[in-house]
């Protein structure tokens, strides 16, 4: 009560007052996401920080800078199971960079300090301050708030070791079938410039993750899109028939590399990541390189602007040919959307220019394959941990970052009941967002799966009584359109968009029957996708690979 | 394979749990731990035993690391060091038992602290195995209570942390 008396009372900060404490969460993430800016979120104690947990832990997973205050009961009662009293320090040691419990006024400059440092900096992430009431009530004279901060416990690497720089230098300068993997960490270490540079300086396919798109331009010639379990043909082919994999800010989650065994046989490996535990975690790397994305490919450029490359042109020709596979080609249906077909017409309605934030599920795969990111920071979704009700909240968040920009929240129906309470903080606010709800009726994705693994059998994926979000929407005081036919796909896009002031929900029925493709099963390698019609399995030819 | 790691940490609260909470968090496996101040009253010294192949370890290394309050991790395993583990034992000899208690106690090098009518309470420092190879020389419905420290350790020489 105290900190909020003390905000009414001051102009500098501004202040959202969400429904829940996970959407402020989302909502400090997107705006993180969006503006590489720390997001700041302010929460009660008890309940307040509890729910936050799940967004807290959304941030963590994706290296998201985030300081979260939380409320505690005065110091004399913690432990004493006071009333809205939870052990928050300990609740979110597991899912923080870091936290805090400040225990005197004295602490609370030098703490915020830390922790926006912490937050900040190295590999970034979000950073609990748990402060008792007691702290917020006493007063003392007020010092300078300290300009710098220096920990001898916390000091994260930044320049990279020259000679690994030249070691990597050498291989990639000598690999036959290069392929440049770039993740999260080119999108968070603003290394999108020098990625560009440094991919087109070599000329190599570059394939990026769900949480890299963007950093290199999805349209560009170079780019083999996405990889992993919902990737490419071309961009897992490539993978699985690599020589020498540089990883960028990437850490090879199970998502990427599907079974580890069978994972890139006959490639060497280069990972660049600023956070020395992702390096040879689940991929043994034969060059580390421990720094800042962005400062180790100016090194690399440096290195590599005048040596000679190996001549890779039997390895395009190859790539080219598994591009013509065309994996993401999709038969449409009379009668029914597909959602593809929804993505599409979004890409093209915005020119391929608005900020996107999706939930998750089979909707997200759908946004990440078919809408081609060209730039960094306009592709906001939950990749790590996987968070359900993220979209709608992040997009509130996206559009406070970035104002002048149109925001479109890609959801399904099951998501996006996750999170509703916050249309009634985005019409409080003004943060007009596009809602563009995939309705198919089920979980798509665990029915997807339900429909492979399962034989089928649909168990609690079917969304029965949903509700009417049209209704929904204009009951928040939104716009709501429904749109049930192809025809009026395109004209309802174009209508939600027109609405420059206004949150539109515009709700999409669409195919209950469509699968995400190509698919990787679980336990497969690269070369082991599900494409789309075809029920076979499409096995790799290994001759094409040594042919090259 | 079994490692022995150094950690200087900040003496903070909660630090402990940090350290536990990571290995629990992460599936590394704790043998044991032992934490107190050192000579520096802001810093606490830990040191953990635990098991695993080079990878884990390696692993174990680095996130340990990563954790804000760590200021020093040290794998004193892959260098020639010193490690002690101290284990106080109430014992209560059976017939089973027919040796010369003193000489056993001067064989291992270790105190006779408290003896009762019925019970000798003996206090004995070393390696692991030389506490674990003087409990096995006793029958062992004569060993009543055992309370053991867990390894602490530090390297040879002029070298430091």
């Amino acid at each position: 009560m105290h900190i909020y008396d003390a905000l009414d009372a001051q102009e500098d900060i501004t202040h959202i007052l969400v429904r829940h404490e996970q959407g402020a969460a989302h909502a400090a993430d997107g705006y993180a996401r969006t503006s590489g800016k720390p997001g700041v979120v302010l929460v009660t104690s008890g309940p307040g920080i509890t729910n936050a947990v799940t967004g807290i832990a959304t941030a963590n997973m994706d290296s998201i800078p985030m300081v979260v205050i939380s409320g505690q009961v005065p110091s004399p009662l913690i432990g004493n199971d006071a009333f809205q009293e939870v052990d928050a320090v300990g609740i979110t040691r597991s899912c923080v960079k870091h936290n805090f419990l400040i225990k005197d006024i004295s602490e609370v400059a030098i703490t915020v300090k830390k922790a926006f440092h912490i937050a900040t900096t190295g590999r970034p992430g979000p950073v609990v301050i748990d402060i008792p009431k007691d702290v917020t009530i006493n007063q003392m004279e007020l010092e300078e708030y300290p300009e710098t901060i220096k920990m001898r416990s916390y000091k994260p690497t930044t320049k990279a070791s020259n000679r690994q720089i030249k070691k990597a230098a050498e291989l990639i300068a000598n690999s036959q079938r290069p392929i440049l993997y770039s993740g999260g960490g080119s999108v968070i270490g603003n290394a999108s410039k020098e990625l560009r540079e440094f991919t087109r300086l070599l000329g190599f396919p570059i394939t990026q993750t769900l949480m890299g798109l963007g950093a290199y331009p999805g349209t560009d010639e170079l780019s083999i899109g996405m990889l992993g379990m919902h990737g490419t043909y071309e961009a897992n082919m490539a993978m699985h028939g690599s020589d020498c994999v540089v990883a960028i800010g990437a850490r090879f989650d199970d998502r990427i590399t599907g079974n580890l065994e069978k994972f890139c046989p006959s490639a060497k490996f280069i990972h660049i990541d600023i956070d020395p535990s992702q390096i040879s975690k689940n991929v043994v790397a034969d060059i580390p390189i421990v720094g800042q994305t962005k400062q180790v490919l100016q090194a690399l450029i440096e290195e590599l602007k005048d040596a000679k490359l190996a001549d890779i042109s039997k390895w395009w020709s190859q790539i080219n040919t598994w591009r013509g596979v065309d994996s993401l080609a999709y038969k449409k249906k009379s009668g029914v959307i597909k959602p593809q077909t929804v993505i599409e017409m979004l890409y093209e309605v915005t020119k391929g220019e608005a900020i996107v934030t999706s939930d998750v599920g089979q909707h997200q795969m759908w946004a990440a394959q078919y809408y081609l990111f060209d730039e960094p920071r306009r592709w906001i979704n939950s990749g790590g941990l996987g968070t359900m009700g993220f979209g709608l909240p992040a997009a509130m968040g996206a559009k406070i970052a970035m104002p002048d920009r149109d925001v479109v929240c890609v959801t399904g129906e099951g998501s996006i009941q996750m999170m509703l309470q916050e249309l009634s903080t985005m019409l409080q606010y003004n943060t007009p967002v596009k809602i563009v709800n995939l309705n198919n009726r089920y979980l798509g994705m665990v029915r997807q799966w339900q429909e492979f693994f399962y034989e089928k059998r649909y168990a609690m994926s079917y969304m029965d009584a949903l509700p009417d979000f049209v209704k929904l929407a204009e009951s928040y005081g939104h716009l709501g359109i429904l749109v049930e036919n192809e025809k009026d796909l395109k004209p309802a896009l174009i209508e939600a968009l027109k609405q420059k002031d206004r949150t539109v929900f515009v709700d999409v029925i669409t195919d209950q029957n469509e699968n995400v493709f190509p698919m990787i099963p679980a336990g497969g390698a690269h070369c082991d996708m599900l494409l789309s019609g075809r029920d076979e399995m499409v096995s790799k030819d290994e001759t094409d690979l040594n042919a090259v | 394979m079994r490692h022995i790691i150094s950690v200087v940490i900040e003496n903070e609260t909660g630090a402990l749990s940090r350290v536990s909470g990571l290995f629990s968090q992460r599936g590394f496996n704790i043998e044991s731990l032992t934490v107190a101040q050192t000579n520096d009253p802001s810093l606490s010294r830990m040191t953990i035993v635990s098991t695993g192949n080079d990878r884990v370890l390696e692993q174990i290394v680095k996130q340990l690391n990563k954790l804000i309050e760590v200021v020093k991790v040290s794998d004193l395993t892959s260098q020639d060091h010193i490690e002690r583990d101290l284990m106080l034992v109430k014992i209560c000899p059976t017939k089973k038992d027919n040796f010369d208690l003193k000489q056993l106690v001067d064989v291992f090098s270790c105190k006779i602290v408290d003896v009762t009518d019925k019970t000798y309470t003996i206090e004995i420092s070393g390696k692991t195995k030389k506490l674990n190879a003087f409990l096995d020389t006793f029958d062992p419905a004569s060993v009543l209570e055992v309370s053991r420290t867990g390894v602490t350790g530090i390297s040879r020489g002029k070298k430091l942390i």
